[in-house]
């Protein structure tokens, strides 16, 4: 048994296609990009690969894709419009496949890219903060429509698992963050 | 909160040994009975964020009930709406404190605290067990339930140290949620029978929570309830009436139309 990939959700979805062969790795390939540009249904500034919810995408014995995804919280509902969409990308590539769900190790948002986070960012949700840092939860936020660090949480909870309402007290507008879970 | 209901899987996901199956099915009992009583809250909470925030934690104990029933299914043959539409009350293994109305909000911020204390205290050690998947479901509640006892903690306190009236609100819904608690921390056969260093004893949970919530009610300008425990017996199929009333609402749909999809 694979600790680090504890499958606890299977969708039953599977696409009946024809087979990745192992002399055809540039099929996976397309099918590994095709699968990373997915977009998030709650979130579509961000693709599945760029939120770190795509985990991998690989070829087994019997030549099926297997695409790996991990919720960013437990009772995310996107799960399962995500997992439909990939087995639409599978179908359209033509290629038979399974969508695990698998929760170890723990997504956390390090697991959020660069271009993710700018993306957020850029749609007017606070990024967590970078890779690396542990912040409180008292250090300020920065507001992403005018830059001011002179922010309030409203919420801990928002429109979304992953989110938590804030408000700007230099521009009164209110906005969303992406919470850092670690 | 009805979720969903999705075609049949084919569970390729790992296989739970019974007794390792009848020790998650408590646990994932006690989350999607929280769960359904917190939906009940959306769009009646004294204010917008609070329908939010009482949804969303209900969503978080959904997802963890979800992965807890699967894999108790998984044992027996069936499937999470398998578990948690078609089984009869005295078959639910849910601790009392979970079915308990909501009352007002201070009676729900109260069970929310001890609820999301024990989880905490629950989850931290879940993480070590030996069978891979109840660790995983353990790590990842873990991050989320530490975010409900924050919520839970911060109303407590602005509740009972507020008004005159929150503070009796406050301590009215301590007094209405205390006879559970003991229940929490007490015998689980399915905990007993389990494998070993598969489950976790709840009498090892109990010094964990009382450092987490007896605090916050002193802070509060609360008392410590002193009123006797319930005879709850959740874990042996025994319950409170409050559940014969939550799970006709809950299972209605999927009673009435089997295998129906949205």
């Amino acid at each position: 048994m694979n600790v680090a990939s504890v499958p606890v959700h299977d969708s039953g979805q599977v696409v009946d296609r024809a087979h990745i062969r192992d002399g055809a790795p540039h099929i996976l390939n397309a099918v590994r990009a095709s699968v990373a540009a997915i977009p998030d249904p709650e979130l579509p500034m961000v693709s599945i690969a760029d939120l770190g919810i795509l985990r991998d995408v690989r070829v087994d014995a019997d030549g099926q894709a297997i695409v790996e995804i991990t919720p960013t919280y437990s009772g995310c509902p996107a799960v399962d419009a995500i997992r439909d969409d990939i087995v639409r990308v599978l179908d359209a590539e033509g290629v038979s496949g399974r969508v695990d769900v698998v929760l170890s190790p723990a997504w956390t948002t390090d697991w959020i890219s660069d271009s993710g986070r700018q993306a957020l960012a850029d749609a007017g949700i606070a990024p967590p903060a970078p890779r690396g840092t542990r912040v409180s939860l008292g250090l300020g936020i920065r507001c992403p429509r005018c830059g001011s660090m002179h922010t309030r949480e409203l919420s801990h909870f928002g429109s979304t698992a992953c989110k938590a309402l804030w408000v700007c007290e230099r521009c009164h507008e209110p906005f969303d963050r992406f919470k850092e879970l670690v | 909160m009805t979720r969903a209901i999705h075609p049949v899987s084919t569970a390729v996901g790992e296989i739970a040994d019974e007794r390792t199956a009848a020790y998650a099915l408590g646990l994932g009992d006690d989350s999607l009975i929280l769960a359904q009583r917190l939906g009940e809250w959306i769009a009646h909470a004294p204010e917008l964020e609070e329908d939010v925030a009482l949804g969303n934690i209900g969503l978080d104990l959904l997802g963890h009930a979800r992965g807890f029933l699967t894999y108790a299914g998984s044992a027996w043959g069936q499937d999470e709406d398998d578990l948690a539409y078609f089984r009869d009350e005295q078959e639910f293994r849910s601790r009392w404190l979970f079915e308990q109305p909501n009352g007002d909000f201070a009676h729900t911020i109260a069970r929310q605290l001890f609820a999301a204390a024990y989880l905490v205290a629950l989850y931290e050690r879940l993480q070590a067990s030996v069978d891979p998947t109840l660790a995983a479901i353990a790590a990842k509640a873990a991050k989320e339930v530490a975010y409900h006892l924050d919520h839970a903690t911060q109303w407590t306190l602005r509740l009972g140290d507020g008004t005159e009236e929150s503070h009796e609100r406050m301590q009215a819904g301590l007094v209405a949620m205390w006879p559970y608690v003991d229940e929490l921390f007490s015998d689980d056969p399915a905990a007993t029978a389990a494998p070993d260093g598969v489950a976790v004893d709840p009498a090892s949970l109990r010094q964990a929570f009382d450092a987490a919530v007896l605090p916050v009610i002193e802070e509060a300008t609360l008392e410590v309830p002193t009123v006797p425990a319930a005879r709850a017996r959740g874990r042996f199929g025994v319950h409170s009436p409050p559940l014969g009333h939550l799970l006709p609402e809950m299972q209605v749909l999927a009673r009435r139309h089997p295998g129906a999809v949205w």
